[in-house]
């Protein structure tokens, strides 16, 4: 009888079992290990920028935003914001002005004078940053349409196009993305349209071409991406506070003395810090806008 | 290979998400915000065993094959782990011990409440979970406190809806998961009635 066909000796048939489980086990922890990574590594952008002094870095600036038409988790925007084509572009004002314009962005770059501003940055979720930004005041721009005595509100409005914007196929939000300020707010000379980050244009997702930046409010009325300016009579309705008013309200002033409904706002993490700082009221800038709001109840108009 | 080898290759297919947690921790991986990532992930964790331990018994049932109840328990204490490391977070690195302040969270604010409450009904059965307290306890009264993982499980899904800002995908995702592991419980007690 041919010796292949007897059967496996007992000790090696264990061994055999051993062999395989051993295997299996092994298996089961490179799955785990790799379904961990897949769930919840967070990868930071690569390519380094010169630091400016005070600012946070460039690697968190570009990949911990808030850009919900690119994904509802921070990390999103940094990773799919590169469907958003940035040229052509064009910036429409219109409404309650004597002369609308429907502007090339080069167009309107090449008409205007940037400068650096280095702000502090407050998002409604409790952390901030201190960001260089480029860009120019939205006040002395608004002024080159000739408003109306219509006009009492602007309204910025987000890019629409679920092809470049792909979260926008979900119904998170209302799209398009809209925000407002009150004109005497719109032309405060904090109140800047940014177009560059750290001294070079603005990345996909901090907003790209062309973004409000409204230092002393949270960071949800600074709209990114904006393709329309419109001079209004009346409030406009704003995004987030349509999806739930009682927790964001038209002004979203920082104030650390008006809670959000679901947690406190009176301290922040800055982004690198691992302790936390008192937030301060105007997010710091109440020398220069405290005034805006003379007579107004914060908590009502919050 | 038996049972135990099994079992001590569940305990460390579990860890590994905490080791690699640490990992992430040293080597500067979690991002621009790592306290916030560090939360998110051990909250999540936390259902995720939650959801397995709440698996465990359909799965036998499903299978036929017994000695799946043997891992119960562990899973049960991995998901209890997650927490531990979830509220050591808040603890530590949101509120930097202020019990005060944690206090009137709990009081206040509704998510808060809630994590609290299902983190507060996890202790007597991660306690409770030798062979020496079944016996203690008797296994009626022992398995009247381990009831609670429902209510636990509903309020760590509860708990995740009412933190999210706008975006209610992912808690939906751990609510239907959640509401079919329950399902299979009620429909198995209508039939034995």
């Amino acid at each position: 009888m041919a010796k292949s066909l007897e059967p496996t000796p007992k000790h090696l048939y264990l061994s055999r079992r051993a062999l395989l489980s051993g295997l299996a086990a092994a298996g089961s922890m490179v799955a785990t290990g790799a379904l961990v990574h897949l769930g919840f590594s967070r990868r930071r952008a690569v390519g380094a920028r010169p630091r400016v002094a005070g600012a946070t870095p460039w690697e968190d600036v570009t990949t911990y935003n808030n850009f919900y038409e690119f994904g509802t988790d921070k990390y999103s925007p940094a990773q799919r914001a590169g469907s958003l084509r940035t040229r052509p572009w064009t910036l429409s004002v219109e409404g309650a002005v004597r002369r609308p314009r429907v502007w090339d962005l080069d167009t309107l770059l090449a008409s205007v004078t940037l400068e650096d501003r280095l702000y502090r940055f407050r998002c409604v979720e409790g952390w901030s940053m201190v960001i260089p930004w480029r860009g120019f005041e939205l006040g002395a721009f608004l002024a080159r349409h000739d408003p109306t005595s219509a006009a009492k509100f602007v309204e910025l409005v987000t890019l629409h196009d679920p092809e470049q914007m792909p979260n926008q196929r979900t119904d998170v939000l209302d799209w398009p993305y809209v925000e407002g300020l009150r004109i005497d707010e719109a032309r405060h000379r904090l109140a800047i349209l940014a177009v560059g980050l750290y001294g070079d244009s603005l990345p996909k997702q901090n907003g790209a071409p062309i973004r409000l930046v409204v230092p002393w409010k949270y960071g949800f009325k600074s709209v990114k991406s904006v393709v329309r300016i419109r001079l209004l009579e009346e409030r406009p309705r704003t995004t987030w506070e349509a999806a739930a008013p009682d927790e964001y309200g038209f002004y979203a002033n920082v104030n650390p003395a008006v809670p959000h409904p679901r947690w406190s706002q009176a301290k922040e993490r800055r982004i690198g810090e691992l302790g936390k700082r008192d937030t301060v009221l105007f997010n710091g800038y109440g020398d220069e806008v405290a005034s805006l709001y003379a007579g107004m109840d914060l908590r009502k108009d919050f | 290979m038996g049972v135990r080898f099994w079992q001590g290759v569940a305990i460390v297919d579990g860890l590994i998400p905490a080791a690699m947690l640490g990992y992430w921790a040293l080597t500067d991986q979690m991002g621009a915000n790592p306290v916030d990532f560090f939360t998110r992930a051990s909250g999540e964790l936390t259902m995720i065993f939650l959801l397995l331990s709440l698996a465990v018994t359909p799965l036998r049932r499903l299978t036929g094959y017994a000695p799946f109840a043997k891992f119960r328990r562990i899973v049960g204490l991995l998901a209890f782990f997650y927490a531990c490391l979830h509220f050591l977070a808040w603890l530590c690195l949101d509120k930097f011990f202020a019990l005060g302040e944690m206090a009137q969270d709990v009081v206040a604010r509704p998510f808060i409440t809630v994590g609290f409450a299902a983190f507060a009904l996890m202790v007597p059965m991660a306690v409770t979970s030798t062979q020496g307290w079944i016996r203690r306890l008797g296994g009626k009264r022992w398995s009247r406190i381990h009831r609670r993982v429902y209510a636990v499980g509903i309020l760590a899904v509860l708990h995740f809806a009412l933190l999210v800002k706008a975006d209610l995908r992912l808690p939906i995702l751990y609510g239907a998961v959640l509401g079919v592991l329950l399902l299979a419980r009620l429909t198995r007690m209508a039939a034995r009635q």
